[in-house]
């Protein structure tokens, strides 16, 4: 067999913000490191992240520190995060952000030339670090010049398949040329997983063609575990009209500068939809909500701006109950509320792509939003202070990650979740390599039997076509696992997802193995429908409501599922298991925060 | 209001291709990219194709449209006529992979030729202090998304591999004026701007600037800033000395 063979310290797949974060960690404390990526360096999912950073730097408000920010974590993620990783994340955020300036980061700035801090939902303070609506362009970009500065390898446009692993954990990975279609294998005893998401799954959402649950998938083949599977975040504003754009993100920064959400009849909904939960928090009234922004000391906050999962829940509700727009969705209105000069300077993407995409002018008129798949906010199990997975070897950092967010993720802690244990994760990883003796030798018949897998699709005639089966699957996914759950779709969707099983081990796919695309997506489709079914799973399993988890037969949050994560794992046959498993208790110290910090 | 249009797209790779025409329906506010998605989905599985984003926002999903450089997935279906044939070829100065793929690779050397941004020291606090004035320049060039239009654009390197050696290309002398511009850097690359990418070649004809899809003025706030400071530096260095200091914030 003709295979390219490759040897490092550590390997990372994936390059976006908590890949590259990860290399950069690891090549610095001494590890030889590569890069993996299916994409072209610089293109990652990342550069989509729109409003961003959250660190507690105080330069908005002093006031702020890492406990408010920790507790607004949790808070936002209903308390099922690990306590450990929000610990980690709110105090070592700030210090990721500063050095992304000694690396060429350019964020707007105070007018006491600080890095600007702006409002998201569910923080208590002004905290972003953004670059106007381009902040997850400016990260990549930066994280992107750093790699090549220090001359890390990478090899773009390029997937792994497989995780090699041998008695003693990881050894390696097995990947092909995209361009080429020829086989890759490279020796390693750590890999670093930061592939991103799984919103590829779904009809609707917000992410691109590389966020097809890779990571997830490759851990739980080789033996790892995930957690909070059932976790998926909808993101209230995706773009609704023209039918080609639905499902793209309308960055929650039109809602933090003073963007409101109204129905048909221009009623400002979300006061009808504030839940006991965060009710002292929240504004009653139209005229405290709009002080606020002035004054947020004496003002309590807008409900537009409650964590992500309470208002894709309340447009939810306002569409189905027939008080929607004309293509079913709700209306997201700055045009009255703000200049058309301030809107052109806090958001010019948003300004641009609603110009380009909809022909709709966002200084003059309101824009047209729906619900979008997001984020997955579960993800491979870690230990939350080397993001080691179950196998000795396997890292994993950023969105495949879980445990971070809980419940629900807060807007703008993706970014500085990607930094924050994508940098500890590389850390780890080289390590842990220190360690070991020195390369495992990769046997032959896995080799051989990883790329035998790979070319199966030519092998068939007249099979499935994979953009078919993906088609399918994102129905399914969208029907019966979406914002809203019962037990009976959930049950059907295992059907459906199981029939699909049949389909995608009988995909076929023309041409040849130079630059694909029919073949690449042939074999994304096993991994998306493994995530798709530990999603169902779980969901089925969790009898309650909570974050990005909401069923209409148990609409109520639950004192034992407030206690309880949910465990993904491969049982012998290849199936999915799952298990209970108590959630890690929190130090008396750290429970202190929720009641010293007034809410 | 779908309706089916007529498209004609480039096919092959290295060793050579031809356009192939088809026939294939088109909805209401959809833009190039969806149908060349409908056209693998549909007709030709393993049609090659770049992207990401769908959002103007990653820069990978760029060709030629009527052979004008465009990014597919920011090109209406609606600025063309029904009965008007759309043309879809890769990107013309970078060699062909296959279909509309093309190798790239020139652009990631050019990057990695750069010398890497070097800062001044933090303050004493641990900060670094700007005004937002001053990064707004440079801020201006880091909205690129290196779709590299302008450089299949430039016709110093469109039609002349020979000049690529010497060349970097518009992306890349706007990433020399943000870095100059940049508030914080201390390395001086005004030097090898003309001597190692070829900021001399550049005559000004403006058509990258056309051409950028996040609308950057590579030629009048990059390129020509750039030369003059060349020049400065060249036959004056008091002059600029002098611009060197004033850029400093005062203590
Ligand atoms: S202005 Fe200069 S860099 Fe731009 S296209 Fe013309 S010659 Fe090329
Ligand atoms: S400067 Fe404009 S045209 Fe050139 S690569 Fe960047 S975004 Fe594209
Ligand atoms: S797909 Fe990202 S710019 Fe077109």
């Amino acid at each position: 067999m003709e295979l390219e063979r490759h040897e490092y310290d550590v390997i990372v797949v994936g390059a976006g913000g908590a890949g590259l974060r990860a290399a950069i960690a690891a090549h610095e404390s001494g590890a030889r490191t590569a890069v993996v990526c299916k994409s072209l360096l610089g293109k990652a999912h990342t550069v989509m992240a729109e409003g961003g950073i959250a660190a507690a730097m105080a330069n908005a408000y002093p006031e702020d520190n890492w406990r408010v920010h920790f507790r607004d974590t949790m808070r936002g993620g209903k308390m099922l995060n690990h306590w450990r990783m929000a610990q980690l994340h709110a105090q070592e955020a700030p210090d990721r952000v500063r050095e992304l300036e000694d690396w060429g980061a350019l964020f707007d700035r105070t007018p006491d030339g600080l890095i600007s801090q702006r409002d998201f939902g569910g923080h208590r303070y002004a905290r972003l670090a953004h670059v106007g609506d381009r902040t997850g362009l400016e990260l990549i970009r930066t994280l992107q010049q750093r790699t090549v500065a220090l001359g890390i390898d990478v090899y773009m446009e390029c997937t792994v398949t497989r995780l090699l692993t041998g008695e003693n954990g990881v050894t390696g990975a097995f990947g092909y040329w995209r361009e080429s279609g020829r086989f890759v294998a490279w020796s390693a005893p750590s890999v670093v997983l930061a592939t991103g998401g799984i919103g590829k799954s779904y009809k609707v959402t917000s992410n691109s063609w590389e966020y097809t649950g890779d990571g997830h998938s490759l851990a739980l083949q080789a033996g790892a575990t995930l957690v909070n599977m059932e976790f998926v975040q909808f993101h209230p504003t995706g773009m609704v009209w023209p039918p080609s754009v639905r499902g793209i993100l309308v960055t929650e920064s039109v809602r933090g500068d003073g963007g409101i959400l109204k129905n048909s009849a221009g009623n400002r909904f979300m006061f009808d939809y504030i839940p006991d939960f965060f009710r002292k928090e929240t504004a009653e009234t139209e005229a405290e909500a709009d002080r606020w922004y002035d004054d947020k000391k004496n003002n309590r906050r807008p409900p537009e701006l409650l964590p992500r999962d309470e208002v894709a829940r309340a447009i939810n509700s306002e569409v189905k109950a027939g008080r929607g727009t004309p293509h079913g969705g709700v209306y997201l209105d700055i045009a009255s509320r703000r200049s058309a000069e301030y809107i052109r300077k806090r958001l010019p993407s948003m300004y641009h792509q609603f110009k380009e995409l909809a022909e709709v002018d966002i200084t003059a008129e309101a824009m047209e939003v729906g619900p979008t798949c997001h984020y997955v906010m579960g993800g491979v199990e870690v230990d939350p202070d080397t993001e080691a997975a179950r196998v000795p070897g396997l890292f994993a950092a950023g969105e495949v990650a879980g445990g971070m967010h809980g419940s629900n993720r807060l807007g703008g802690n993706s970014l500085s979740d990607l930094l924050v244990f994508g940098r500890r994760a590389g850390l780890a990883a080289a390590e842990h390599a220190r360690s070991r003796p020195g390369p495992a030798p990769l046997p032959d018949d896995d080799l051989a039997d990883a790329a035998r897998a790979a070319l199966a699709p030519f092998e068939r005639e007249g099979g499935e076509n994979p953009y078919a089966v993906q088609h399918d699957l994102q129905q399914t996914m969208h029907d019966l696992v979406g914002i809203i759950r019962t037990a009976p779709e959930m049950e059907q969707a295992l059907e459906r997802i199981a029939a699909l099983r049949e389909r995608v081990g009988n995909l076929s796919v023309e041409g040849h193995r130079q630059y694909n695309p029919g073949w690449h997506l042939a074999l994304d489709l096993p991994h998306m429908l493994l995530v798709s079914e530990c999603i169902a799973r779980a969901a089925l399993e969790r009898q309650e409501s909570r974050g990005g988890h909401t069923r209409d037969d148990f609409p109520a949050t639950n004192d034992e599922w407030s206690r309880t994560n949910l465990i993904c794992s491969r049982a012998s046959d290849g199936t999915v298991a799952l298990s209970r498993q108590p959630l890690p208790t929190m130090p008396a110290e750290l429970a202190e925060v929720f009641e010293e910090v007034p809410a | 209001m779908s309706y089916d249009a007529t498209f004609r797209v480039w096919r092959g790779d290295a060793a050579g291709g031809d356009l192939q025409t088809f026939t294939v329906e088109v909805n209401e506010g959809e833009v190039v990219l969806d149908v060349i998605h409908r056209l693998q989905a549909t007709q030709v599985g393993d049609l090659a194709v770049r992207w990401n984003c769908k959002a103007g926002k990653c820069g990978s999903c760029s060709a030629e449209i009527n052979g004008r450089p465009r990014l597919m997935c920011m090109t209406r279906m609606s600025t063309f006529g029904e009965d008007e044939t759309v043309t879809v070829t890769p990107m013309r100065t970078f060699p062909v992979v296959r279909d509309l793929v093309t190798d790239v690779s020139y652009n990631y050397e050019k990057a990695a030729q750069i010398p890497a941004f070097t800062p001044r020291p933090r303050e004493a606090d641990g900060s670094h202090r700007m005004q937002q004035v001053d990064v707004e320049r440079s801020q201006e060039f880091r909205k690129c998304i290196e779709c590299f239009l302008c450089q299949d654009t430039c016709h110093v390197i469109r039609d002349h591999e020979e000049n690529k050696a010497v060349f970097a290309g518009p992306r890349f002398l706007i990433r020399l004026a943000e870095l100059d511009m940049h508030p914080l850097d201390v390395v001086d690359r005004k030097h090898e701007a003309q001597d190692e990418f070829g900021l001399g070649y550049c005559n000004i004809t403006k058509c990258c600037s056309e051409v950028c899809p996040e609308g950057i003025h590579l030629t009048d706030n990059g390129i020509i800033p750039l030369k003059e400071r060349v020049v400065d530096r060249r036959y004056d260095p008091l002059t600029w000395l002098g611009s060197k200091i004033r850029r400093r914030r005062p203590d």
